[in-house]
Parts: C-alpha cells; structure tokens; sequence
C-alpha cells in the first residue's frame, strides 16, 4: 500500500466533490431537511384529538374522570351529547375521533369495580386508538375524592396498569427520532455517494486510466472511502447540533462514544456502498440496489417500527442491516447514556460487516476489463 | 538505432474472444524498440482489443505475450510501472484542472516526489498549457484534450507508450502537431504503438501491421509494403468515371476501382505466382474495357500508396480465409 496514492485519490475525490454543487448541497441539506421533517411534521405522539363526551351520570367522580382525561392534551372536547346513539353518529361522520361514554350507574360500577367508561374509537387509524388506550389508562378514582369501595387513605383500587415511561416520560417523538435519524440519513448519503463512486469512474471512462497504472486495487478503495468518513462525521455533527438545539434532545452518554457510533456506522455503509459499485453495472443501476438496502434499513431496523413486535424472520434479516445495530448503540449512548463498551456485541457486529463489505469489494474489483 | 532489433512486444497467436465473437484471432506481433509502431485497420479490426491484451487490460483467450521481456498479463502489475497509455476515449477527470492531472497521475505513476513539481513544469511548458494550468480539463478543445492526454501518459517516461486512436476526434492542425511530439518522444527512446484509421497517419509510421477482422493482414515498413505493390496501380483518367468504375468493379482481376476527383484508382489482383502474362492479361482486360466506354480515356501505371496497401492486404486476407474456410 502506497500512501502516496492513497493519499492521490483521497485529494482527488475532495477535488471533485469540492466541484459537485449537487453533491455537496445533499450533504448538508438532507440532514437538515429530514431533521425538520421528523422532527415536526411527522410527530407520532397524537395530542388534540377531537373528542366528544356523553355523561350520563353527571356525578362529581364523573366529572373529574373526565377533566383528568382532558388533562392528559390527548382529547380535546368538541361536543357534548346526550346519549352514546348520537356519539357514534359524530364518529361515523368523521367529526370527532374519540368518543367517551360515562353510564349513568357510573358510580354503582365503580363501588363493583365494573368497567366505569367507554371510549369509542375509530379505529381505521391506528395511531389515534393507540392514543384512547392510553386514555383508558388514565386512574378513574381521583385522589381528591373518597374511593366509595375501599376504605380511606388506601391505595386506589385500580385494575388499570400505569404506564410508567422511563428516558422519554414526556413521551415526546424528537428524542426518540433524533438519534435514530443520525443513522438514516447516514445510510442514505453514504452508501449512495460510495455506491456511485466506482461506476461512476467506469461509466466516464476514467477507470481505464486508472487500472492502467500501477494503482492497487486496496488504495484505490480506501481512497474512496475516507474523504466520505469526514463528510458522514460532518453530518453527524450537524444532526447533532440542530437535534440539541431545536429539539433539546439529550446526549446522556459521552459525545466522543456518539461520534464513534457514528463513524463504526460510517465505514459500514460505505464499505457496503463500494460493493454496490463493483457490481453494479451503471450508476441508475447502483442507485436502484442501493434503495434495496435503504427501504429495509428504514422499516426493520426499529427506527420506525418497533423491533420487539417484529416476526422472527424480520428481525433476523434485520439483524444483518448496519442501522439495527447503530440503532441500538446510539439510543443507549445519547439516551440510557450508557458507554459504548457495554454494547459491544453491536459495536463488534458493525465492525464485522465492514470488514467482510471491504474484503469482498476489494476481491470484487478487477484490475481488468474483462 | 541498430540494435533496435530486440523487439520490445513479441505476441504469437494472440486470440480473444467475446462470446461468439473472435476480436482478434491468431495474430502474431514483433515490435521493434524506439521506434513508432503503427495499427492500421477499420472500426471493429480489433486494434483496441489488442492493444489492450498487450497492456494487460483484456485477459487473452489464446496465445503468449511478452512485453519489455515480462509475461503478459501473469507480470501486468510490474509492467504498469514502465508504460503510459492513452485510451481511445478521453479517461482523465473532466472536473479537475489540467495541473490537478497532471499532479493526480505524477502520484500514482509514483514520480519521485522531489522531481514532480519540476516534471509537471517542464511538461505544462512542452505542451502548451501554461496559461491554462487551472483550466478545467473538461473544458479543453479536442485537441488540447489529446495534448493533456499525452502529458499524463508520458509523466512518468515510461519505456513504452500505447496510444489507442489518439487523434480520431482531432482537426488536421492538432493532428500534425501530435504527430511531431510522437516523433520527439521516439527519438527520446521511447517505443510507441500507435493505432488509427487514417493512412496518413499510417504513413508517418516506421512499421505498420494491418488489422481486419481480428486478423494480421500486413506486417511490414510502409516503404516495404507499398514496393511489395509495384505494377498493381492504375489511374484511369476519363469524362465519366463512375460508368468506367462500374464497368471495371465486376471485372476479374481487379481489385478495386475507387473515384478520385475526375480519375479512378484501380488496384488489380495479386498475380498469383509471377505468371506475368496473367498480370498482362488483366491490364489489357482494364485497358479494353475502358477504351470501349470512353475512347478518350487514359490508363496509366500508378505509384502504389498506402491506401492500395490497405486495400490490397484487406482484400488478400478475406479471400485466404474464404479459401481455407
């Protein structure tokens, strides 16, 4: 390995990236859009949602199970109707999406330890019946009221779980996006400027040039590599900044153990994308393979959908695709805040695929036309 | 530049393959040291191909080659440090600046780091670039193009230099110029093989070998090949050629009978043997033909040029292998 020539083709790329306005505008504008984009538009917590209430039984209980509802900014009260008849008649007009229905043996169901209430839901949208599950869990004996059942001063007798939501009890979605988000837009930017990065010698003719030198194939992708370490590390600083900033997201854990997360991501993705581009026979072609590893990454890795509630065989194609594991590693270092040395086993995942990724380029790579 | 006879390329029965395709079959090559070496042949004749088998880009299907006395391509990577190469298609950065080239390439050919700066001086000056140092090689003219390609090609003075067509896209002007620093940098000691589709150009070389159809069909200094035609050129010199040039194309014996302005080039068949009165029954075959059409017109021996050689040497190589076919 000579560094002179490795050091040839690192200067080289940054000379043509310096040069590539589309590029180089992706590199800062992807991350900053996207940020904005989940950060406020896509907001997966629901507040204010239309609700309409009946309640029948009018009782001081009645009315403040209804206030503690109303508290919770989920529910936002659009109508009071008398009976539960005309509550479904709203819902099925599509005026309110929650509807809740006190009975009027409100108080004789809550000394049986009967269901006391009912919330209606329409349910065609699953984020909105997710949001009236976590009405129904809202305690139904205010502690400024006597429980009639049990005696004074007991704890409530509440069949209800609490949710208790620990590192994110405010259960806001930009701490849980942020971080994750480092990890998307890194595999979007960067298997898809390392995809390029060889077809596009080939395409253009340069690549003739190049193997007819004594160029070795190691330097030649290596060189490719690193001027993109930088660039990923850059937007990962940029993510980081506005996510602190605008989102006040935390970093519990110690920033160095982030920007290392962020780097072992890095070298995965582009060592994957410089596989894409030694197979890949024009650069459509390489942007089109790199969709196949970028769809996957979004919805498998847990950075839209849980990973826990995924079929087995999910999880297991889930578990080769370098975002699972940054996933992991990111959300125990920015929010458990722990050190990255405790997640080793997805540090020494990530490190692997890259070192298999580069080993099969390389192999990949002929210094010939045939 | 005697002892230029230890031949610097020597291939012998070089086939490749594409499929079904033969680019190049069974063709042997000796290319003697500091000198110009010329491939001419048609599109498809399969020169790139062989010259990028030579090079150790294309893996050859058949046949051995030994290149400045390395195996080709088992020894490709030690070759790489002692050749340039210059691609048919322009193969440098569009997007970096013609010193950037210029520096990128003096790194990979690994020209020692004290001697570059110097090095890329001395070539910015020999070849014209000194006020466009900084001018995007994208934006460059066809013929600046090629200037640049050659620079890079020659930075680190490699032994030996392959150009594949380098003026196929460049004005007669820029051809000329190219053409005079081929001939420094042979002098200089280095050995070029050069391809192009254009006689002229062929002309210019010490030695031609002719490609058609993947095969050798001519092997031999311009000088040699052309002598090798005596008593085979015509010009027919008449009021309406194209009547003579149809009356003469199906005639046995000739060759071929192309339009030149208000003449007619026509080539007649190799005289099999040295049967003479063959060779005389077809001039005057040609002779009464064209009397019949035009009394007036006039048949003379012509001086045979590379053109007829090319013609000539084509021609033979089909009908062989029709024969042997």
């Amino acid at each position: 390995m000579s560094w002179r020539r490795l050091w040839a083709i690192v200067i080289k790329e940054l000379r043509q990236l310096r040069r590539d306005r589309i590029t180089l505008a992706m590199i800062l504008t992807i991350p900053v859009f996207q940020l904005v984009l989940f950060g406020y538009a896509i907001n997966l917590n629901l507040r204010g949602l239309d609700a309409g209430i009946a309640d029948q039984a009018h009782t001081s209980a009645s009315r403040a199970l209804v206030m503690n509802m109303l508290a919770t900014d989920v529910i936002k009260p659009t109508a009071r109707v008398a009976t539960p008849q005309q509550l479904m008649t709203l819902l099925r007009e599509g005026r309110i999406n929650v509807g809740i229905v006190i009975p009027r043996d409100f108080e004789r169901r809550r000394a049986d330890g009967r269901p006391v209430a009912q919330i209606l839901v329409d349910g065609s949208d699953t984020a909105v019946q997710s949001a009236a599950m976590q009405l129904a869990q809202v305690p139904i004996t205010d502690s400024r009221l006597p429980d009639l059942r049990a005696p004074p001063n007991s704890t409530p007798p509440q069949g209800r779980i609490r949710v208790v939501a620990f590192y994110n009890p405010e259960r806001r979605s930009a701490v849980n996006i942020v971080p994750g988000l480092i990890g998307v837009i890194l595999t979007m930017t960067m298997v898809l400027f390392t995809a390029i990065a060889i077809v596009r010698e080939r395409e253009r003719g340069n690549m003739e040039l190049l193997i007819a030198t004594p160029l070795t194939r190691a330097e030649l992708m290596v060189g490719k590599v690193l001027p993109y370490v930088i660039i990923g590390l850059l937007q990962t600083c940029v993510i980081l900044a506005l996510g602190v900033w605008i989102f006040a997201v935390p970093v519990r854990g110690w920033l160095p153990d982030v920007f290392m997360a962020a780097m072992l991501l890095i070298l995965a993705n582009l060592s994957l994308g410089l596989l894409i581009s030694t197979r890949a026979k024009s650069q459509f072609q390489a942007t089109q393979m790199m969709i196949f590893v970028f769809l996957p990454s979004i919805l498998l890795s847990g950075f839209m959908f849980p990973f826990a509630g995924m079929p087995k065989a999910a999880q297991c194609l889930a578990e080769v695709l370098p975002l699972t594991h940054f996933l992991r590693l990111i959300r125990g270092v920015m929010l458990r805040g722990a050190g990255l040395w405790e997640l080793w086993p997805d540090v020494l995942a990530l490190l692997g695929f890259t070192a298999i990724m580069m080993t099969v380029a390389i192999a990949q790579f002929r210094k010939r036309l045939d | 530049m005697s002892e230029a006879a230890q031949p610097v390329i020597l291939a012998r029965g070089l086939t490749r393959r594409f499929g079904d395709l033969v680019a190049v079959d069974q063709v042997d090559l000796q290319v003697p040291g500091q000198r110009v070496y010329g491939f001419l042949g048609p599109n498809g004749s399969g020169k790139s191909t062989t010259i990028r088998m030579l090079c150790g880009l294309l893996t050859p299907s058949e046949g051995d080659i030994e290149v400045l006395g390395l195996r080709i391509p088992a020894q490709a990577d030690e070759l790489r440090k002692h050749i340039g190469y210059m691609t048919q298609k322009f193969s440098l950065f569009e997007d970096l600046t013609v010193r950037e080239n210029l520096q990128f390439m003096a790194a990979l050919q690994s020209v020692p780091r004290a001697r570059t700066r110097a090095r890329i001086d001395t070539l910015i000056e020999q070849y014209h670039f000194s006020d466009r140092q900084k001018q995007l090689a994208g934006t460059l003219s066809g013929g600046q193009k090629q200037r640049l390609a050659l620079a890079v090609a020659v930075i680190h003075e490699p032994q030996l230099l392959f150009l594949d067509e380098p003026t196929s896209a460049v004005d007669p002007e820029s051809r000329r110029d190219f053409w005079e620093k081929l001939f420094e940098l042979a002098d200089a000691g280095t050995t070029l093989l050069v391809s192009t589709h254009y006689m002229d150009e062929a002309e210019r070389c010490h030695r031609l070998a002719i490609l058609d159809r993947g095969r050798l069909v001519g092997d031999g200094t311009p000088a040699q090949m052309t002598a090798a035609l005596e008593g085979r050129s015509f010009v027919v010199t008449a009021k309406d050629p194209r009547r003579i040039q149809h009356a003469l194309s199906g005639l046995p014996g000739v060759l071929s009978a192309a339009q030149i302005g208000a003449s007619l080039r026509v080539l007649t068949d190799a005289a099999d043997g040295a049967s003479e009165t063959s060779a005389q029954a077809v001039r005057e075959r040609i002779e009464s033909t064209v009397q019949g059409i035009d009394a007036d017109a006039t048949f003379k021996p012509a001086e045979p040029n590379l053109e007829d050689v090319f013609v000539a040497a084509t021609h033979d190589g089909r009908s062989q292998r029709e024969m042997a076919a």
